[in-house]
Protein backbone atom coordinates (compact mmCIF):
# COMPACT_ATOMS: atom_id res chain seq x y z
CA UNK A 1 0.00 0.00 0.00
CA UNK A 2 1.73 3.57 -0.56
CA UNK A 3 1.00 6.12 1.67
CA UNK A 4 3.65 8.57 0.16
CA UNK A 5 0.66 9.49 -2.44
CA UNK A 6 -1.53 12.66 -1.59
CA UNK A 7 -4.77 13.66 -2.10
CA UNK A 8 -6.02 15.57 -5.22
CA UNK A 9 -6.89 18.94 -3.78
CA UNK A 10 -6.09 21.28 -6.72
CA UNK A 11 -9.23 20.30 -8.28
CA UNK A 12 -11.01 20.72 -4.73
CA UNK A 13 -9.66 24.22 -4.35
CA UNK A 14 -10.52 24.86 -7.77
CA UNK A 15 -14.43 24.37 -6.79
CA UNK A 16 -14.21 25.87 -3.38
CA UNK A 17 -13.22 29.02 -4.31
CA UNK A 18 -15.72 29.15 -7.71
CA UNK A 19 -18.46 28.16 -5.30
CA UNK A 20 -17.86 31.37 -3.32
CA UNK A 21 -17.49 33.44 -6.22
CA UNK A 22 -20.52 31.55 -8.02
CA UNK A 23 -22.43 32.60 -4.98
CA UNK A 24 -22.07 36.07 -4.48
CA UNK A 25 -22.61 36.89 -7.81
CA UNK A 26 -26.13 34.23 -8.46
CA UNK A 27 -27.30 36.02 -4.71
CA UNK A 28 -26.30 39.51 -6.27
CA UNK A 29 -28.81 38.69 -9.23
CA UNK A 30 -31.19 37.48 -7.24
CA UNK A 31 -31.22 40.64 -4.72
CA UNK A 32 -30.86 42.93 -8.10
CA UNK A 33 -34.51 40.65 -9.92
CA UNK A 34 -36.10 41.01 -6.29
CA UNK A 35 -35.83 45.03 -6.63
CA UNK A 36 -37.31 45.03 -9.58
CA UNK A 37 -40.42 43.72 -8.23
CA UNK A 38 -40.87 45.91 -5.85
CA UNK A 39 -39.64 49.25 -8.60
CA UNK A 40 -40.04 47.84 -12.17
CA UNK A 41 -38.00 51.14 -13.42
CA UNK A 42 -35.10 49.25 -12.13
CA UNK A 43 -34.80 46.78 -15.45
CA UNK A 44 -33.87 50.35 -17.02
CA UNK A 45 -36.04 49.57 -20.51
CA UNK A 46 -32.67 47.34 -21.52
CA UNK A 47 -34.30 44.00 -22.62
CA UNK A 48 -31.23 42.15 -21.34
CA UNK A 49 -32.00 43.29 -17.76
CA UNK A 50 -35.65 42.46 -17.91
CA UNK A 51 -37.05 40.06 -14.72
CA UNK A 52 -37.55 37.35 -17.10
CA UNK A 53 -34.26 37.01 -18.26
CA UNK A 54 -32.73 37.76 -15.33
CA UNK A 55 -34.42 35.09 -13.78
CA UNK A 56 -33.47 31.99 -15.33
CA UNK A 57 -29.83 32.73 -14.82
CA UNK A 58 -30.35 33.59 -10.96
CA UNK A 59 -31.44 29.99 -10.11
CA UNK A 60 -28.74 28.53 -12.87
CA UNK A 61 -26.36 30.37 -11.11
CA UNK A 62 -27.26 29.74 -7.70
CA UNK A 63 -28.40 26.13 -8.60
CA UNK A 64 -25.81 24.94 -10.57
CA UNK A 65 -23.14 27.19 -10.42
CA UNK A 66 -22.86 28.01 -6.33
CA UNK A 67 -24.53 24.79 -5.35
CA UNK A 68 -22.80 22.63 -8.31
CA UNK A 69 -19.59 23.72 -7.55
CA UNK A 70 -19.97 23.39 -3.89
CA UNK A 71 -21.12 19.63 -4.46
CA UNK A 72 -18.39 18.88 -6.75
CA UNK A 73 -15.55 20.41 -4.35
CA UNK A 74 -17.32 18.83 -1.14
CA UNK A 75 -18.24 15.07 -2.99
CA UNK A 76 -14.73 15.29 -4.44
CA UNK A 77 -12.95 15.49 -1.08
CA UNK A 78 -15.08 13.87 0.62
CA UNK A 79 -14.78 10.53 -1.73
CA UNK A 80 -11.10 10.88 -1.55
CA UNK A 81 -10.82 10.95 2.53
CA UNK A 82 -13.43 8.49 3.60
CA UNK A 83 -12.00 5.60 0.80
CA UNK A 84 -7.73 6.60 1.18
CA UNK A 85 -7.63 6.71 -2.11
CA UNK A 86 -6.69 9.52 -4.88
CA UNK A 87 -9.08 11.17 -7.08
CA UNK A 88 -9.24 8.19 -10.38
CA UNK A 89 -8.71 10.26 -13.25
CA UNK A 90 -6.88 13.56 -12.30
CA UNK A 91 -7.04 15.00 -16.14
CA UNK A 92 -11.06 14.43 -16.69
CA UNK A 93 -11.04 15.44 -12.83
CA UNK A 94 -9.71 19.23 -14.41
CA UNK A 95 -12.16 18.83 -17.50
CA UNK A 96 -15.03 18.68 -15.13
CA UNK A 97 -13.95 21.43 -13.28
CA UNK A 98 -13.19 24.02 -16.63
CA UNK A 99 -16.27 22.28 -18.49
CA UNK A 100 -18.46 23.10 -15.54
CA UNK A 101 -16.94 26.79 -15.29
CA UNK A 102 -17.92 27.11 -19.46
CA UNK A 103 -21.17 25.76 -19.06
CA UNK A 104 -21.88 28.45 -15.97
CA UNK A 105 -19.80 31.61 -18.35
CA UNK A 106 -22.30 30.29 -21.41
CA UNK A 107 -25.44 30.19 -19.64
CA UNK A 108 -24.66 33.84 -18.50
CA UNK A 109 -24.27 35.05 -22.27
CA UNK A 110 -27.30 33.33 -23.69
CA UNK A 111 -30.15 33.31 -21.07
CA UNK A 112 -29.97 37.44 -21.24
CA UNK A 113 -29.93 37.16 -24.70
CA UNK A 114 -33.23 35.49 -24.33
CA UNK A 115 -31.96 32.28 -25.74
CA UNK A 116 -34.08 30.06 -23.97
CA UNK A 117 -35.91 26.12 -23.91
CA UNK A 118 -38.13 28.03 -21.45
CA UNK A 119 -38.46 25.03 -19.72
CA UNK A 120 -37.80 25.86 -15.51
CA UNK A 121 -34.23 24.98 -14.23
CA UNK A 122 -33.56 23.31 -17.97
CA UNK A 123 -33.53 26.40 -19.90
CA UNK A 124 -30.11 26.22 -21.87
CA UNK A 125 -30.51 25.52 -25.48
CA UNK A 126 -29.32 21.73 -26.64
CA UNK A 127 -25.79 22.77 -27.28
CA UNK A 128 -25.06 23.47 -23.62
CA UNK A 129 -26.73 20.68 -22.95
CA UNK A 130 -24.60 18.30 -24.73
CA UNK A 131 -21.57 20.19 -22.90
CA UNK A 132 -22.96 19.26 -19.80
CA UNK A 133 -23.91 15.61 -20.38
CA UNK A 134 -20.21 15.28 -21.44
CA UNK A 135 -19.09 16.69 -18.15
CA UNK A 136 -21.42 14.93 -16.11
CA UNK A 137 -20.58 11.15 -17.27
CA UNK A 138 -16.78 12.68 -16.59
CA UNK A 139 -17.72 13.29 -13.20
CA UNK A 140 -19.81 10.12 -12.70
CA UNK A 141 -16.02 8.18 -13.69
CA UNK A 142 -14.09 10.19 -11.65
CA UNK A 143 -16.28 9.88 -8.72
CA UNK A 144 -17.29 6.15 -9.09
CA UNK A 145 -13.45 5.04 -9.97
CA UNK A 146 -12.38 6.37 -7.06
CA UNK A 147 -14.85 4.59 -4.76
CA UNK A 148 -13.41 0.90 -6.93
CA UNK A 149 -10.25 1.67 -6.00
CA UNK A 150 -10.94 2.54 -2.18
CA UNK A 151 -8.52 1.11 0.53
CA UNK A 152 -11.74 0.96 2.84
CA UNK A 153 -14.09 -2.03 2.21
CA UNK A 154 -16.91 -0.27 3.38
CA UNK A 155 -18.46 2.78 1.37
CA UNK A 156 -19.41 5.59 3.76
CA UNK A 157 -23.22 7.14 3.40
CA UNK A 158 -22.14 10.16 2.57
CA UNK A 159 -20.63 8.54 -0.57
CA UNK A 160 -23.92 6.76 -1.69
CA UNK A 161 -26.27 9.88 -1.15
CA UNK A 162 -23.46 11.73 -3.79
CA UNK A 163 -23.43 8.63 -5.70
CA UNK A 164 -27.36 8.93 -5.69
CA UNK A 165 -26.96 12.49 -7.02
CA UNK A 166 -24.80 11.65 -9.70
CA UNK A 167 -26.56 9.08 -11.14
CA UNK A 168 -30.28 10.72 -11.04
CA UNK A 169 -29.23 13.83 -12.64
CA UNK A 170 -27.62 12.17 -14.94
CA UNK A 171 -31.10 10.59 -16.14
CA UNK A 172 -33.20 13.05 -15.52
CA UNK A 173 -30.81 15.44 -17.71
CA UNK A 174 -30.56 12.89 -20.73
CA UNK A 175 -34.62 13.17 -20.59
CA UNK A 176 -35.78 16.19 -20.03
CA UNK A 177 -33.54 17.44 -22.34
CA UNK A 178 -34.22 15.39 -25.10
CA UNK A 179 -35.19 17.86 -28.09
CA UNK A 180 -34.86 18.43 -32.03
CA UNK A 181 -33.03 21.12 -32.84
CA UNK A 182 -33.77 23.43 -35.63
CA UNK A 183 -30.80 26.07 -35.73
CA UNK A 184 -27.71 26.42 -33.52
CA UNK A 185 -29.96 28.11 -31.11
CA UNK A 186 -32.88 26.77 -30.67
CA UNK A 187 -34.51 23.36 -30.46
CA UNK A 188 -37.92 21.81 -29.62
CA UNK A 189 -38.92 19.70 -26.71
CA UNK A 190 -38.97 16.17 -27.84
CA UNK A 191 -42.14 15.81 -25.62
CA UNK A 192 -45.64 17.62 -26.14
CA UNK A 193 -48.50 18.88 -24.02
CA UNK A 194 -49.05 17.34 -20.95
CA UNK A 195 -46.49 14.66 -21.58
CA UNK A 196 -43.98 17.24 -21.91
CA UNK A 197 -45.38 18.91 -18.78
CA UNK A 198 -44.97 15.95 -16.64
CA UNK A 199 -41.65 15.31 -17.96
CA UNK A 200 -40.46 18.46 -17.32
CA UNK A 201 -41.59 18.84 -13.82
CA UNK A 202 -40.64 15.58 -12.91
CA UNK A 203 -37.18 16.52 -13.99
CA UNK A 204 -38.01 19.34 -12.01
CA UNK A 205 -38.45 18.28 -8.75
CA UNK A 206 -36.30 15.83 -8.80
CA UNK A 207 -33.52 18.29 -9.46
CA UNK A 208 -34.76 19.38 -5.54
CA UNK A 209 -35.03 16.03 -4.61
CA UNK A 210 -31.08 14.85 -5.86
CA UNK A 211 -29.61 17.84 -6.85
CA UNK A 212 -30.29 20.46 -3.87
CA UNK A 213 -30.91 17.43 -1.69
CA UNK A 214 -29.32 14.35 -2.00
CA UNK A 215 -26.02 15.68 -2.76
CA UNK A 216 -26.45 18.04 0.17
CA UNK A 217 -27.36 15.11 2.57
CA UNK A 218 -23.80 13.53 1.44
CA UNK A 219 -22.06 17.12 2.44
CA UNK A 220 -24.48 16.72 5.87
CA UNK A 221 -23.64 13.33 6.67
CA UNK A 222 -19.44 13.96 6.17
CA UNK A 223 -19.24 17.99 7.76
CA UNK A 224 -21.69 17.32 10.72
CA UNK A 225 -19.85 14.91 12.08
CA UNK A 226 -16.45 16.24 11.24
CA UNK A 227 -17.04 19.54 12.70
CA UNK A 228 -19.22 18.06 16.16
CA UNK A 229 -16.00 15.96 16.16
CA UNK A 230 -18.57 12.81 16.68
CA UNK A 231 -20.13 9.96 14.39
CA UNK A 232 -23.05 10.85 12.50
CA UNK A 233 -26.38 9.90 15.78
CA UNK A 234 -27.04 6.40 13.62
CA UNK A 235 -25.84 4.93 10.50
CA UNK A 236 -28.52 2.67 10.55
CA UNK A 237 -30.80 5.43 9.96
CA UNK A 238 -28.63 6.69 7.67
CA UNK A 239 -28.89 3.47 5.87
CA UNK A 240 -32.50 3.25 5.75
CA UNK A 241 -32.79 7.04 5.41
CA UNK A 242 -30.95 6.98 2.08
CA UNK A 243 -33.04 4.30 0.17
CA UNK A 244 -36.32 5.69 1.53
CA UNK A 245 -36.03 8.81 -0.11
CA UNK A 246 -34.50 7.48 -3.51
CA UNK A 247 -37.66 5.17 -3.47
CA UNK A 248 -40.12 7.83 -2.54
CA UNK A 249 -38.63 10.88 -3.82
CA UNK A 250 -38.77 10.41 -7.82
CA UNK A 251 -42.29 9.71 -7.53
CA UNK A 252 -43.06 13.48 -6.00
CA UNK A 253 -43.35 15.75 -9.65
CA UNK A 254 -46.94 15.51 -10.37
CA UNK A 255 -47.73 18.08 -7.17
CA UNK A 256 -46.42 20.94 -9.24
CA UNK A 257 -49.33 20.25 -11.75
CA UNK A 258 -52.26 19.98 -9.84
CA UNK A 259 -55.53 21.18 -11.49
CA UNK A 260 -54.14 21.15 -14.62
CA UNK A 261 -54.34 18.58 -17.78
CA UNK A 262 -52.83 16.16 -15.96
CA UNK A 263 -55.04 13.19 -15.29
CA UNK A 264 -56.32 13.40 -11.85
CA UNK A 265 -55.25 9.91 -10.87
CA UNK A 266 -51.46 11.45 -11.50
CA UNK A 267 -52.06 14.31 -8.94
CA UNK A 268 -53.24 12.60 -6.79
CA UNK A 269 -50.75 9.69 -6.40
CA UNK A 270 -47.58 12.90 -6.65
CA UNK A 271 -49.61 14.24 -3.68
CA UNK A 272 -49.34 11.44 -1.64
CA UNK A 273 -46.18 10.06 -2.68
CA UNK A 274 -45.18 13.72 -1.43
CA UNK A 275 -46.92 13.64 1.84
CA UNK A 276 -44.80 9.62 2.13
CA UNK A 277 -41.07 12.09 1.92
CA UNK A 278 -41.58 13.57 5.25
CA UNK A 279 -40.41 9.96 6.96
CA UNK A 280 -37.48 9.77 5.25
CA UNK A 281 -36.67 13.55 5.30
CA UNK A 282 -37.48 14.00 8.79
CA UNK A 283 -35.34 11.08 9.79
CA UNK A 284 -32.34 12.42 7.78
CA UNK A 285 -33.10 15.49 9.67
CA UNK A 286 -33.18 14.24 12.69
CA UNK A 287 -30.02 11.92 12.23
CA UNK A 288 -28.26 15.44 11.02
CA UNK A 289 -29.52 17.17 14.28
CA UNK A 290 -29.27 14.06 16.98
CA UNK A 291 -25.16 14.14 15.89
CA UNK A 292 -24.89 16.89 18.48
CA UNK A 293 -26.76 14.33 21.21
CA UNK A 294 -24.43 15.23 24.40
CA UNK A 295 -22.57 17.81 22.86
CA UNK A 296 -25.14 20.54 22.34
CA UNK A 297 -23.01 23.06 24.54
CA UNK A 298 -20.50 23.36 21.03
CA UNK A 299 -23.31 25.16 19.04
CA UNK A 300 -22.61 28.15 22.11
CA UNK A 301 -18.69 28.25 20.95
CA UNK A 302 -18.63 27.15 17.04
CA UNK A 303 -21.09 29.12 14.75
CA UNK A 304 -19.88 26.91 11.92
CA UNK A 305 -21.26 24.33 13.91
CA UNK A 306 -24.46 26.15 14.32
CA UNK A 307 -24.00 27.39 10.70
CA UNK A 308 -24.88 23.46 9.68
CA UNK A 309 -27.23 22.36 12.40
CA UNK A 310 -29.64 25.30 11.55
CA UNK A 311 -29.23 24.62 7.84
CA UNK A 312 -30.68 20.78 9.05
CA UNK A 313 -33.12 22.72 10.71
CA UNK A 314 -34.39 24.27 7.83
CA UNK A 315 -34.38 21.46 5.49
CA UNK A 316 -37.04 19.80 8.30
CA UNK A 317 -39.27 23.42 8.02
CA UNK A 318 -38.79 22.82 4.31
CA UNK A 319 -39.78 19.32 4.19
CA UNK A 320 -42.55 19.92 6.18
CA UNK A 321 -43.76 22.63 4.21
CA UNK A 322 -43.40 20.96 0.78
CA UNK A 323 -45.55 17.87 1.42
CA UNK A 324 -48.06 20.11 2.87
CA UNK A 325 -48.09 22.55 -0.18
CA UNK A 326 -48.78 19.50 -1.93
CA UNK A 327 -52.18 18.65 -0.49
CA UNK A 328 -54.49 19.20 -3.44
CA UNK A 329 -56.87 21.92 -1.16
CA UNK A 330 -53.50 23.86 0.11
CA UNK A 331 -52.35 23.80 -3.27
CA UNK A 332 -55.63 25.21 -4.41
CA UNK A 333 -54.58 28.29 -2.43
CA UNK A 334 -50.59 28.38 -2.21
CA UNK A 335 -50.11 27.60 -6.39
CA UNK A 336 -48.88 30.34 -8.62
CA UNK A 337 -48.43 32.65 -5.51
CA UNK A 338 -45.51 33.86 -3.61
CA UNK A 339 -46.06 31.19 -0.92
CA UNK A 340 -43.80 28.85 -3.38
CA UNK A 341 -41.31 31.37 -3.58
CA UNK A 342 -41.18 31.51 -0.06
CA UNK A 343 -41.28 27.98 0.62
CA UNK A 344 -38.47 27.45 -2.13
CA UNK A 345 -36.22 29.97 -0.43
CA UNK A 346 -36.71 28.78 3.04
CA UNK A 347 -34.72 25.23 1.17
CA UNK A 348 -32.61 27.32 -1.02
CA UNK A 349 -31.51 30.06 1.14
CA UNK A 350 -31.88 27.89 4.74
CA UNK A 351 -30.60 24.64 3.73
CA UNK A 352 -28.77 24.40 0.94
CA UNK A 353 -26.70 28.05 1.23
CA UNK A 354 -25.90 27.36 4.52
CA UNK A 355 -24.78 23.80 4.39
CA UNK A 356 -22.87 24.54 1.58
CA UNK A 357 -21.66 27.92 3.42
CA UNK A 358 -20.65 25.53 7.13
CA UNK A 359 -19.11 23.30 4.43
CA UNK A 360 -16.89 25.91 3.00
CA UNK A 361 -15.77 27.33 6.71
CA UNK A 362 -14.36 23.85 7.30
CA UNK A 363 -12.90 22.98 3.58
CA UNK A 364 -11.35 26.38 2.43
CA UNK A 365 -9.09 26.46 5.96
CA UNK A 366 -8.14 22.58 5.24
CA UNK A 367 -7.38 23.31 1.39
CA UNK A 368 -4.81 25.85 2.38
CA UNK A 369 -3.42 24.39 5.88
CA UNK A 370 -5.02 27.49 7.83
CA UNK A 371 -7.00 28.42 10.68
CA UNK A 372 -10.01 30.31 9.73
CA UNK A 373 -9.02 33.93 9.75
CA UNK A 374 -12.22 35.08 12.35
CA UNK A 375 -14.74 32.76 14.01
CA UNK A 376 -16.39 36.61 15.25
CA UNK A 377 -17.22 37.33 11.41
CA UNK A 378 -18.55 34.20 11.10
CA UNK A 379 -20.79 34.97 14.06
CA UNK A 380 -21.57 38.05 11.48
CA UNK A 381 -22.49 36.17 8.87
CA UNK A 382 -24.37 33.80 10.96
CA UNK A 383 -27.06 36.25 12.00
CA UNK A 384 -27.09 38.55 8.97
CA UNK A 385 -28.04 35.19 6.54
CA UNK A 386 -30.64 33.88 9.44
CA UNK A 387 -32.00 37.93 9.67
CA UNK A 388 -32.32 37.71 5.87
CA UNK A 389 -33.80 34.19 5.49
CA UNK A 390 -36.68 35.12 8.01
CA UNK A 391 -37.35 38.59 6.18
CA UNK A 392 -37.76 36.61 2.88
CA UNK A 393 -39.49 33.52 3.97
CA UNK A 394 -42.01 35.44 6.30
CA UNK A 395 -42.93 38.03 3.83
CA UNK A 396 -43.27 35.72 1.46
CA UNK A 397 -45.51 33.56 3.15
CA UNK A 398 -48.23 36.38 4.04
CA UNK A 399 -47.48 37.71 0.37
CA UNK A 400 -48.45 34.08 -1.33
CA UNK A 401 -51.56 33.53 1.46
CA UNK A 402 -52.80 37.13 0.79
CA UNK A 403 -52.20 36.61 -3.11
CA UNK A 404 -53.95 33.06 -3.11
CA UNK A 405 -57.32 34.74 -0.80
CA UNK A 406 -57.38 37.94 -3.02
CA UNK A 407 -57.27 35.71 -6.46
CA UNK A 408 -60.74 33.57 -5.02
CA UNK A 409 -62.74 35.89 -3.23
CA UNK A 410 -66.14 35.97 -5.58
CA UNK A 411 -69.04 38.82 -5.00
CA UNK A 412 -72.16 37.41 -4.17
CA UNK A 413 -73.21 37.65 -7.55
CA UNK A 414 -70.22 35.19 -8.61
CA UNK A 415 -67.81 38.13 -10.13
CA UNK A 416 -64.35 38.79 -8.55
CA UNK A 417 -63.37 40.88 -5.63
CA UNK A 418 -60.44 41.85 -6.82
CA UNK A 419 -58.62 42.62 -10.64
CA UNK A 420 -55.14 41.16 -11.02
CA UNK A 421 -53.70 44.17 -10.72
CA UNK A 422 -55.29 45.06 -6.88
CA UNK A 423 -53.10 42.04 -6.09
CA UNK A 424 -49.99 43.00 -7.81
CA UNK A 425 -50.80 46.48 -5.91
CA UNK A 426 -51.09 44.83 -2.16
CA UNK A 427 -47.47 42.56 -3.02
CA UNK A 428 -45.86 46.14 -2.80
CA UNK A 429 -44.45 46.17 1.17
CA UNK A 430 -43.61 42.90 0.95
CA UNK A 431 -41.96 42.79 -2.06
CA UNK A 432 -39.61 45.63 -0.46
CA UNK A 433 -39.33 43.30 2.63
CA UNK A 434 -38.46 40.32 0.42
CA UNK A 435 -35.67 42.65 -0.90
CA UNK A 436 -34.61 43.59 2.47
CA UNK A 437 -34.52 40.22 2.74
CA UNK A 438 -32.31 38.95 0.31
CA UNK A 439 -29.93 42.06 1.06
CA UNK A 440 -28.95 41.03 4.47
CA UNK A 441 -28.36 36.83 2.92
CA UNK A 442 -25.74 38.83 0.07
CA UNK A 443 -24.28 40.67 2.79
CA UNK A 444 -23.67 37.23 5.06
CA UNK A 445 -22.03 35.83 1.87
CA UNK A 446 -20.01 38.99 1.27
CA UNK A 447 -18.46 38.71 5.22
CA UNK A 448 -17.91 35.08 4.51
CA UNK A 449 -16.00 36.13 1.30
CA UNK A 450 -13.83 38.33 2.60
CA UNK A 451 -13.50 35.98 6.29
CA UNK A 452 -12.18 32.74 3.40
CA UNK A 453 -10.31 35.57 1.40
CA UNK A 454 -7.90 36.80 5.01
CA UNK A 455 -7.87 33.20 5.58
CA UNK A 456 -5.56 31.95 2.21
CA UNK A 457 -4.82 35.15 1.06
CA UNK A 458 -1.01 34.63 1.84
CA UNK A 459 -1.49 30.83 2.37
CA UNK A 460 0.18 28.37 -0.20
CA UNK A 461 -1.88 25.21 -1.23
CA UNK A 462 -1.43 21.62 0.83
CA UNK A 463 -0.41 18.62 -0.07
CA UNK A 464 -1.88 16.51 2.44
CA UNK A 465 -1.05 12.43 2.35
CA UNK A 466 -3.51 9.99 2.22
CA UNK A 467 -2.72 8.02 5.87
CA UNK A 468 -3.10 4.13 5.98
CA UNK A 469 -6.07 2.80 7.10
CA UNK A 470 -6.87 2.63 10.78
CA UNK A 471 -5.70 -0.64 12.30
CA UNK A 472 -9.43 -1.45 12.86
CA UNK A 473 -9.72 -2.30 9.06
CA UNK B 1 -51.60 -11.08 -17.31
CA UNK B 2 -52.31 -7.33 -17.76
CA UNK B 3 -49.74 -4.51 -17.62
CA UNK B 4 -51.37 -3.55 -14.06
CA UNK B 5 -50.71 -7.57 -12.75
CA UNK B 6 -47.23 -7.08 -12.92
CA UNK B 7 -47.43 -3.36 -11.87
CA UNK B 8 -48.87 -4.47 -8.71
CA UNK B 9 -46.63 -7.12 -8.51
CA UNK B 10 -43.88 -4.81 -9.07
CA UNK B 11 -45.10 -2.39 -6.11
CA UNK B 12 -44.83 -5.06 -3.57
CA UNK B 13 -41.67 -6.64 -4.61
CA UNK B 14 -40.13 -2.69 -3.71
CA UNK B 15 -41.96 -2.55 -0.66
CA UNK B 16 -40.39 -5.74 0.35
CA UNK B 17 -37.00 -5.02 -0.59
CA UNK B 18 -37.20 -1.89 1.49
CA UNK B 19 -39.12 -3.45 4.25
CA UNK B 20 -35.58 -6.10 4.22
CA UNK B 21 -33.63 -3.03 3.63
CA UNK B 22 -35.11 -2.00 7.63
CA UNK B 23 -34.45 -5.19 8.82
CA UNK B 24 -31.14 -5.60 7.90
CA UNK B 25 -30.18 -2.30 9.11
CA UNK B 26 -31.50 -2.72 12.20
CA UNK B 27 -30.32 -6.49 12.61
CA UNK B 28 -28.59 -7.01 15.96
CA UNK B 29 -25.46 -8.73 13.75
CA UNK B 30 -25.03 -5.41 11.90
CA UNK B 31 -24.42 -3.34 14.89
CA UNK B 32 -20.67 -3.40 15.20
CA UNK B 33 -20.10 -3.23 11.61
CA UNK B 34 -22.23 -0.07 11.72
CA UNK B 35 -20.88 1.59 14.59
CA UNK B 36 -17.44 1.03 13.49
CA UNK B 37 -18.43 2.48 9.03
CA UNK B 38 -19.97 5.76 11.43
CA UNK B 39 -16.30 6.01 12.79
CA UNK B 40 -15.03 5.88 9.18
CA UNK B 41 -14.44 10.11 8.72
CA UNK B 42 -12.31 10.07 11.79
CA UNK B 43 -9.72 7.12 10.35
CA UNK B 44 -7.62 9.76 10.01
CA UNK B 45 -4.02 11.46 10.85
CA UNK B 46 -4.70 11.31 14.54
CA UNK B 47 -3.04 15.09 14.20
CA UNK B 48 -6.41 16.05 12.66
CA UNK B 49 -9.20 14.53 14.42
CA UNK B 50 -9.15 12.10 16.04
CA UNK B 51 -7.68 13.66 19.12
CA UNK B 52 -11.20 15.35 19.15
CA UNK B 53 -12.82 12.03 19.40
CA UNK B 54 -10.84 10.76 21.54
CA UNK B 55 -12.68 12.54 24.40
CA UNK B 56 -16.03 11.25 23.02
Amino acid sequence: MTNNDTYNYKVVRQFAIMTIVWGIVGMLVGVVIAAQLAWPALNFDVPWLTFGRLRPLHTNAVIFAFGGCALFACSYYVVQHTCHARLAFPALAAFTFWGWQLVIVLAAITLPLGITTSKEYAELEWPIDILITLVWVSYALVFFATIIKRKIPHIYVANWFFGAFIVTVAILHLFNSAALPVSFLKSYSAYAGVQDAMVQWWYGHNAVGFFLTAGFLGIMYYFVPKQAGRPVYSYRLSVVHFWALVFTYIWAGPHHLHYTALPDWAQSLGMIMSLILLAPSWGGMINGIMTLSGAWHKLRTDPVLRLLIVSISFYGMSTFEGPMMSIKTVNALSHYTDWTIGHVHSGALGWVALVSMGAMYYLIPRLFGRELYSLKLVEVHFWTATIGIVLYIASMWVAGIMQGLMWRAVNADGTLTYSFVESVQAMHPYYIVRTLGGAFFLLGALVMAYNLWRTIADAKPVEVEIPEPASAH
Amino acid sequence: MSLTFFQSIWTIVVMVTFLGIVVWAFSSKRKAAFDEAARLPFDEDPKTDNNKTASE
